[in-house]
């Protein structure tokens, strides 16, 4: 089933990339600068990806582009390698292979010391690749006599050793790396790199591998480096070392800050920008060293006044001209609407046999330095069942819950999930069991539609903690959809399906936010006060959904609003300074007066906070 | 293809020769130490401004750079190398105030990448615009007239003024440590680090603090540049180096500590020496094997505390 519009991007590219040798001469681009601006873009498919679609800014790929492209030259000049394609392929695989080990180191942090770790690790490689391995690059002299490819198919010569022929061949590998970063992005894995961009705690949360996604990124990435880095000694007939240096990595941060992160095309719109004034600068204006001044000046008046680049800068233009950034309308929410279709709970959640216990712990604890947030709990819950926690604040809930998903590792104590010993798994691991929270403050990915949202969840569910199916339509993935519609129709979001989560109502996170656990199946949900901040109205009708999706799952509630918890749980538990007061039906909780003292009377022990 | 000259490499000066011997090795140990507290002092600059502003500056080594230029102008014009100091600093700060003040408040409320982007390329135009003014070519400053030749300490010779040099980084450090943990304001800067959205709810101007922590966390950079400029002549492009060093610094002591920024720089200094020793080339790859056997012993570095980002 192949629909027309699906090909339309690379249709035009392709159109484009053959009308641009026509066209760009015309307005001042000299033909080595377009087949420098196109090594540049496919340098940023890879980085797009990484920085753009996943959120991990690295200054340091320099060192992937100059390994590939040292690799291409030394096989090409040194060994007298005769095939020049199949050197760039073999440079591209080793700058991904260094690429995987640099990455397991780097990806141990997230954010700026990210950077700062790419950073270091781009200036070590061209340290070492000046000075001990000078022997192998040439030090600061580079690798000069590079060949231009040559292919002869029957008795067809190609030749690419003019600028116009070189932009053929250049066109056409950049050209097959856009396809492919396109179907990457469109793969289930791009949907969970932009999941991990938006909010890693929640993508962990629903059972995603995101250490395994992220160094998927980036050896993504460093291949496409490695391979832009063959590409450029290709063209100019000698590899320089200065590829390796930290300006590289710097240069291509900002042509891809400057055309627009997360559209695959800004690091090539950001490198004609930037090529294009830095030769008008230099060769019209005959400005010399200044150029790099008045460069860096409109580096950081764009940084500053346009957020999303250039090519964001046009999608904002162009909807607000064709007046589509009015946010979507909530719909009137009706409390009294009719109740949520019960949907037949799914087969992992159904409760084989009812009764059988679900979860237990036993003596868990939780200490933060002197304070015990949790004492000794042992707790039971049974299949099936709706349980309730409540408690005044400070009372260890959420640590409780916390230690349940293995968000926190518990002090002392064990945690059994179906029968098995599930203490200090980790939040990924669990999910994948089919336990999971739903968070007390929205955990969304915020800049995903609520579809997008719900089917990262379910991507989790379908495919595991990790697979590395890159080149396969994240809409291919089979049942999927009926999965996502499900839990939309679950948490009545049905309508609002395509909405950005920026723009729903309050009362719409919370159902989504429940959305988004319901999404992987989880034999136990656990909700960590799903009506915190509701309106009285919202308050009824997430109790009716509650009460819809209970049917063949197992639930506990923790949540302040005692009227709902009593109308809701058949049990309930009390938790009191950390530990469990008492337990029982709500008539008999109700009455308890250990239950009553803890509320009224349980105030003077200051010494817990919420936690 | 980018048409700059090869790199400044801090480590070359402080190499010595690459003979290996005791007498060769207590003076890599002293150099070490100079450039230890050097970078101890800088990253004590980036660290603070990092754990109160939560912007991590990406021009902190071209402020190094700045600091330098400043002074050898107000060294060109006094013939004083203390006036130099004095106006070299005050010009980093006020450098750094109206930086914070004109660009960066525009993006405290944006995410992370964003604010790295805009330092780096704050970076880009200070340095580039040095190199307008006073071109490629190194500058020196001479050493002030008494700290000029060689000291005898026990068996070898050592530079006067690098002797002085570790006098004068260690006083800027115990100035700095006076100040973030003995007045109102470093008790505010300590704050801001731990929670600023407390410090704010507090009642307290974080923009004039962060203003001013912006400010001193430059100063520290600047300070250290001109200080080290007799040592290390000035060119546009030496705080690059630098400011790689300066991150290695950081994540080895931990983000947003003070503690941890003394002790990363020295480890970072002695690292650097002492491979220098051996082989200059390695001394990078060395120092990238600290950071790494840190990030994996200690992710939140030395002295640092888990949660910060």
């Amino acid at each position: 089933m192949i629909k027309p519009r699906r090909f339309l991007v690379e249709a035009l590219t392709a159109i484009g990339l053959i009308a641009a040798p026509y066209i760009l001469p015309h307005l001042g681009f000299a033909p080595t600068t377009i087949n420098r601006i196109l090594i540049w873009g496919l340098f940023g498919l890879g980085f797009d990806i990484l920085f753009g679609y996943t959120g991990l800014l690295s200054f340091g790929q320099s060192a992937f582009f100059g390994t590939g492209g040292m690799v291409a030259a030394y096989l090409l000049t040194q060994l007298n390698f005769p095939y020049v394609t199949l050197a760039i392929i073999i440079g591209a695989i080793v700058a991904a292979i260094v690429g995987y080990f640099i990455g397991l180191i780097a990806l141990r942090r997230t954010g700026i010391y990210f950077a700062m770790i790419t950073v270091a690790i781009a200036e070590v490689f061209f340290f070492v690749e000046f000075s001990p391995l000078s022997e192998y690059t040439g030090g600061e002299n580079g690798l000069p006599g590079v060949p231009t490819p040559a292919f002869d198919i029957g008795p067809y010569h190609f030749r690419f050793d003019t600028d116009w022929t070189m932009y053929v061949y250049l066109a056409f590998w950049f050209f097959v790396g856009l396809v492919i970063a396109r179907r990457i992005v469109h793969s289930p894995v791009g949907a969970i790199l932009r999941a991990i961009r938006d909010n890693p705690l929640r993508a962990a949360a629903v059972g995603h591998n995101i250490q395994a996604y992220k160094l998927t990124a980036f050896v993504i990435a460093a291949a496409y480096a490695g391979f832009a880095g063959g590409l450029l000694g290709i063209m100019q007939g000698f590899m320089p070392p200065d590829a390796f240096m930290f300006d590289t990595s710097g240069q291509l941060v900002m042509q891809t800050a400057i055309g627009g992160a997360a559209t695959l095309f800004g690091p090539l719109v950001g490198a004609a920008i930037w090529l294009y004034l830095s030769d008008f600068f230099q060769n019209t204006l005959h400005l010399g060293a200044t150029w790099k001044l008045l460069l860096g000046v409109v580096f950081v008046a764009l940084v500053t006044f346009l957020r999303h680049g250039v090519i964001g800068g046009f999608k904002d233009l162009f909807a607000l001209a064709s007046g589509r950034a009015k946010p979507h309308e909530a719909p009137e929410s009706d409390p009294n609407a009719a109740p949520v279709r019960a949907y037949a709970a799914p087969e992992a959640a159904a409760p084989a046999e009812a009764g059988e216990i679900i979860l237990e712990t036993k003596g868990l604890t939780r200490r933060y330095g002197g304070l015990v947030a949790n004492r000794d709990i042992d707790f039971t819950l049974r299949k099936g069942e709706l349980r309730g926690i409540i408690g005044p604040n400070g009372a260890g809930k959420s640590t409780f819950f916390k230690m349940l998903t293995c968000e926190v590792k518990p002090s002392a104590g064990q945690i059994a999930f179906n029968g098995r010993d599930i203490t200090g798994f980790g939040v990924t691991r669990v999910a994948q069991l089919g336990l999971t929270k739903s968070y007390q403050v929205n955990q969304l990915f915020t800049r995903l539609t609520v579809r997008e949202n719900v089917a990262i969840a379910a991507l989790a569910h379908k495919r595991g903690p990790f697979r590395p199916d890159l080149l396969r339509s994240v809409d291919s993935v089979p049942g999927l959809s009926v999965q996502v519609d499900e839990a939309l129709a679950l948490v009545r979001l049905t309508e609002r399906a395509e909405v950005p989560v920026s723009e729903l109502a309050y009362g719409e996170k919370r159902r989504l936010e429940i959305g988004l656990a319901l999404a992987i199946r989880p034999s136990l949900l656990l909700l960590d006060e799903p009506l915190a901040g509701m309106s009285p109205s919202e308050r009824v009708e997430t109790v009716a959904l509650l009460k819809a999706i209970r049917a063949g799952r197992t639930l506990v509630v923790i949540d302040h609003d005692m009227d709902a918890i009593f109308e809701l749980a058949e049990r309930i538990t009390v938790l009191s300074e950390g530990r469990l007061l008492v337990e029982g039906t709500p008539e008999e909780i109700r009455s308890n007066a250990t239950v009553q003292e803890a509320y009224l009377g349980g105030v003077h022990e200051p010494g817990e906070h919420a936690l | 293809m980018l048409g700059w000259g090869p790199p400044t490499f801090n480590a070359d000066i402080y190499a010595g020769d690459a003979v290996v011997n005791w007498a060769n090795f207590v003076s890599q140990f002293f150099n070490g130490l100079v450039l230890g507290a050097l970078l101890a002092l800088i990253s004590s600059g980036l660290t603070i401004i990092y754990g109160t502003l939560g912007v991590l500056n990406l021009a902190h080594g071209a402020m190094f750079m700045l600091g330098g230029y400043a002074g050898w102008l107000a060294y060109s014009y006094s013939g004083s190398f203390i006036v130099a100091v004095i106006v070299g600093s005050l010009f980093v700060m006020l450098v750094g105030v109206l930086i914070e003040r004109v660009v960066i408040r525009q993006f405290y409320g944006r995410p992370p990448e964003d604010q790295l982007l805009v330092t780096f390329g704050l970076g880009i135009v200070i340095v580039e615009a040095v190199r307008f003014w006073f071109g490629s070519l190194s500058k020196t400053v001479p050493p002030p007239s008494g700290l000029v030749g060689i000291t005898p300490i026990g068996f070898m010779m050592y530079p006067t003024y690098r002797l002085a040099l570790l006098g004068i980084i260690a006083v800027a450090l115990i100035v700095l440590y006076v100040v973030l943990y003995r007045t109102r304001i470093g008790m505010i800067v300590r704050a801001g680090i731990e929670d600023s959205g407390m410090v704010d709810a507090l009642g307290i101007d974080v923009y004039k603090v962060f203003m001013l922590v912006f400010g001193i966390g430059s100063m520290a950079a600047g300070f250290a540049g001109i200080v080290n400029a007799p040592v290390v002549s000035i060119a546009p492009d030496v705080g690059e180096s630098i400011l790689v060093q300066t991150f290695v610094v950081v994540v080895i002591g931990g983000v947003g500590s003070f503690p941890g920024a003394v002790l990363g720089g020295l480890i970072a200094g002695e690292i650097i020496s002492i491979t220098s020793m051996f082989n200059p080339g390695y001394s990078y790859v060395m120092l990238f094997v600290a950071m790494t056997l840190v990030l994996v012993l200690r992710p939140y570095g030395l002295l640092g505390a888990a949660g910060r980002e």
